[in-house]
């Protein structure tokens, strides 16, 4: 399927009225970040976010396909996600969103500046526990290897409370 | 590196902007400078080519700079980090 600019604005327009979002209100703003999400997606075959420099490695830019990890803390927090393609009721109501910081982790913004994995090992081993639990998505059952569950489930989109932990138990039959 | 020029009857200083060319708050910046009919200088680090990229990062890690974009750069040592109209327009005394 071919990628247009009507594409790119239904597939946010459905995405902002599923989770309580609202597009950026300034038109010529949102014309301008739909056009650099329809620039993405035809460079690197997913739409990444239009204010961050993607690598073009899908693993590297994993957090910043747009709706990004980052989206929903950042409207929560700020009213605003990081390029204002979403924002809240207040926001929108206004007409002028504002810049807000960065939380993306720093070392994923430019993995060129990352030390090589050889000279990481020696600092960091990679045998030490990673602290992942399994979470489960009480809406669509699915299930991921994560810290923290997921800001948003990426099947159904529920939101973050939607995630229980996992945990095995093996009980024995007594009777 | 590609830097592409843009014109403007205010050049006291000398104004170089590290951008993207999709990001809605580097083309807001832009417009801003060209509102204020202000000549400056950017390169846009997402059309770069994998070697000039990287020398463009270095860069921008060199001058400490915050890691997004519009990177502002003033007579090669002020340094403004996003869309912040006021502290651009204080820096180039408008």
């Amino acid at each position: 399927m071919t990628v247009t600019i009507e594409s790119v604005r239904q597939r946010a327009e459905s995405d902002a009225k599923s989770r309580g979002h609202y597009l950026n209100p300034d038109p010529k703003f949102l014309q301008d970040l739909l056009e650099g999400l329809k620039t993405n997606e035809d460079r690197y075959g997913y739409p990444s976010c239009p204010c961050r420099p993607a690598t073009g490695v899908f693993e590297q830019d994993r957090d910043i396909i747009c709706p990004c990890d980052y989206r929903d803390p950042d409207v929560a927090e700020y009213g605003a996600c990081y390029c204002s393609l979403y924002v809240n009721k207040a926001v929108y109501d206004a007409g002028k969103p504002i810049p807000i910081p960065e939380r993306r982790p720093a070392e994923k913004m430019f993995p060129e500046l990352a030390p090589k994995p050889a000279e990481a090992k020696t600092t960091a081993p990679t045998s030490q526990p990673t602290g992942r639990k399994l979470w489960y998505c009480k809406q669509c059952g699915y299930v991921v290897f994560l810290e923290d569950a997921p800001y948003i489930c990426p099947i159904c989109k529920a939101k973050k409370e939607f995630f229980a932990e996992v945990r095995l138990e093996i009980q024995q039959k007594t009777s | 590196m590609p830097v592409t020029k843009v014109e403007g009857t205010k050049n006291t200083h000398r104004v170089f902007l590290y951008t993207l060319s999709t990001c809605g708050w580097c083309k807001r910046t832009k417009e801003l400078l060209e509102e204020k009919d202000v000549s400056y200088e950017y390169i846009d680090v997402d059309v770069l080519k994998a070697e000039e990229r990287k020398a463009a990062i270095e860069d921008l890690h060199k001058r400490n700079a915050p890691l997004g974009f519009p990177i502002i750069i003033i007579d090669d040592k002020e340094l403004i980090s996003g869309y912040q109209p006021e502290k651009i327009l204080g820096a180039l005394e408008l």
